[in-house]
């Protein structure tokens, strides 16, 4: 039977308990669904009233490959939506390993208290003192708490940034290396987590595999698993072998890098910043080209890239986060690239948006395009929570570009854009506009149809049939993101016959209650009704359902214009 | 005539040397992956001028050519 475990963070109590009903719910659905039935919509995200939600998947914690995400929802301070945000790293399997579905902290204390850190056991929780910690970045957290809780306790945390209340912090999540490269970074988790004065939270018993109701069923579906995921070369060959950061040459021919701060879709130096380049050079460096985000990853995308001095730099280094410190600010070295995506991770950011709050500074001639060495020193200014541009710089693209009075601001609901310009790869320009996340390309990724043949075909330069595909790719991706497996699985999912059939049998097999195909949809269409309704209760319309009036700019090389109205794509929200 | 041609991630060494290929006139996407000795069960993607090409899509003086295996990411 798994719990839920709250902890009220004004009076450090905490209280264990059933389900109740939210059984049978695990990771987004669980998420969106206490933030929609607990979280007043019109509450101040950074307030009392607002929880953070931190869930681990329905299947999470069980022997089936690439399953070990971690769902951490709340009010975002970013968008003022609601918001989930979906990580790897180690948190994920040792939650499931406790008995727990998910932790929920609530209430605040008074404005100004000192950080505390969350020890967290299978049945209690000990509250400590973090003053020592405050301001301190998360690789040094991280370490601090593994040296005194050892090397199997798992750590999330955040860093500056989520301590000052910044509305881009990120939640790091540590690894199994022990490093806090992921980032449950998209909309503001962390100052949600920091307006609690919570620095970290650390799991110190290692607890025991959750239940598996029929054990032979299990085993021959997830046996079916492996050879589904090694057999697709996305999967088996593509991201072990070149990480995320494949996707460089690829968007960049099909003409929708965004480049310049969206201006072109072509990058003159796409292949100096590409995966391909990546691998050269960690193994000239004697850095790792594969590496799992968490144990029992069947994908392996991540890597661990070393600096010019050989020694370890950063890991969870993605494509996005390269296109953004790279093409889209004229960028090209892969080091400058590479401090920035450890900067971000240890300043506790999220990496899309602080790319973005670069490009508004650098239109804002504050920095100078191409200059990554000044966008390093730029950002190092967050370490320092009395540094005014420090402060700015955490408050992500938006707040930023209003700083400095920049209009060519690429957000929509207060997010940044990611990395397929919408006007040639217009199915995730649907997903930006509609999703209830604020603009994000894992939401409904119609990149896989509209680019790379992956799941079907779909013109990404034509209007015809995108409305349609961003809603079906957001309902597939609201489950896959209850379920704990990783968002990649789609890609050989969505080609193999019997791949959602062979998750469902795992979820059956492990819960002992029947979970088809159907109830697969039936769940992605019920967590999309609980966001867009809160969404709305929060005072969002179909007006927030579109892209900045820049994207009626013509782009090269194509020269395409984004054409949809927000009316055309409401049809994405009717469940 | 010539045209450019680069192969990406696994199909990358099969590229012509600085992405340089003379090409006979009517000389068609899937016949220039054959000239450049790639299975073409590998190929899952190619771009012509960066919109989406068939085997069969024939090439003209210039084109930009990309040849991709399966890859994805996000």
């Amino acid at each position: 039977m798994s719990r839920l475990l709250r902890i009220n963070t004004k009076d450090k109590t905490f209280a264990f308990s059933d389900m109740g009903p939210y059984s049978g719910m695990g990771g987004r659905a669980l998420t969106s669904r206490i933030v929609s039935r607990e979280v007043p919509p019109t509450c101040h995200p950074l307030g009392a009233k607002n929880k953070l939600v931190i869930a681990t998947g329905m299947i999470t914690g069980r022997p089936a490959g690439s399953s070990g995400r971690l769902s951490v929802g709340a009010k975002s301070p970013l968008t003022g939506g609601i918001k989930e945000s979906n990580v790897g790293g180690s948190f994920a399997q040792r939650l499931a390993r406790l008995d727990l579905m998910g932790i929920v902290l609530e209430n605040q204390p008074a404005y100004g208290s000192a950080p505390c850190y969350i020890v967290l056991g299978k049945d209690g929780v000990t509250f400590e003192d973090a003053s020592d910690m405050q301001y301190l970045g998360t690789y040094d957290t991280v370490k601090r708490l593994m040296d005194k809780y050892g090397e199997k306790s798992s750590v999330l945390c955040i860093g500056p940034a989520g301590e000052t209340l910044r509305q881009n912090a990120s939640i790091q999540v540590a690894d199994p290396e022990g490093r806090p490269a992921r980032a449950a970074g998209r909309g503001g988790m962390g100052a949600v987590l920091g307006s609690k004065a919570i620095k970290a939270i650390v799991i110190v018993e290692t607890g025991e595999a959750p239940p598996i109701v029929d054990k032979e069923a299990f085993k021959a579906a997830s046996k079916r698993w492996v050879e589904i995921i090694k057999g697709h070369p996305v999967t088996a060959e593509g991201l072990p072998g070149f990480g995320t950061a494949v996707l460089v040459n690829v968007i960049n021919e099909a003409g929708a890098l965004p480049t310049k701060n969206f201006r072109e879709g072509r990058f003159e130096f796409a292949k100096d910043i590409s995966g391909e380049r990546m691998v050269e050079i960690i193994k000239e460096r004697g850095g790792k080209v594969k590496e799992g985000c968490h144990a029992g990853c069947i994908i392996q995308c991540s890597q661990a890239y070393h600096g010019p001095d050989g020694k370890y730099l950063t890991s969870g280094f993605e494509y996005e986060t390269i296109w953004g410190f790279g093409a889209n600010l004229l960028v090209k070295d892969y080091d400058q690239m590479a401090m920035l995506d450890r900067l971000c991770d240890d300043l506790g950011l999220d990496t899309i948006e602080t790319a973005n709050t670069m490009a508004m500074l650098m239109e804002a001639g504050v920095l100078n395009w191409g200059d990554g060495a000044a966008a390093i020193e730029a950002l190092k200014q967050v370490y320092d929570p009395k540094n005014p541009m420090g402060r700015i710089i955490g408050g992500g693209a938006e707040y930023t570009a209003k700083a400095y009075g920049v209009t060519r601001v690429p957000t929509v609901k207060g997010q940044s854009l990611p990395a397929y310009d919408p006007r040639a790869v217009k199915g995730v320009g649907v997903t930006y506009c509609t999703t209830p996340q604020g603009a994000d390309h894992t939401a409904g990724y119609s990149v896989c149809q509209n680019i790379l043949g992956v799941g079907g075909k779909v013109d990404p330069l034509d209007k015809a049939g995108q409305v349609e595909l961003s809603k079906a790719l957001q309902i597939a991706t609201a489950a896959i993101d209850a379920t704990g497996f990783c968002l990649f699985v789609a890609f050989p999912v969505l080609d193999t016959a019997d791949g959602v059939q062979c998750m469902c049998d795992m979820i059956t097999a492990a819960s002992g209650s029947p979970f088809h195909p159907e109830d697969f949809l039936k769940l992605g269409r019920t967590i999309l009704q609980d966001e867009f309704a809160f969404n709305q209760a929060a005072g969002f319309t179909s007006a927030h359902d579109q892209l900045p009036e820049f994207f009626e700019e013509p782009l090269a090389p194509h020269n395409v214009t984004w054409d949809f109205t927000a009316a055309e794509m409401q049809a994405v929200k009717a469940m | 005539m010539s045209v450019t041609v680069n192969c990406f991630a696994t199909l990358a060494r099969f590229a012509p040397p600085d992405a340089d290929m003379p090409a006979a006139a009517g000389l068609s996407v899937g016949q220039t992956i054959d000239l450049l000795g790639i299975p073409r069960p590998n190929v899952k993607t190619v771009f012509v001028n960066g919109l989406h090409a068939t085997m069969d899509k024939v090439l003209s003086e210039g084109d930009r050519v990309g040849i991709f295996p399966a890859v994805a990411g996000g």
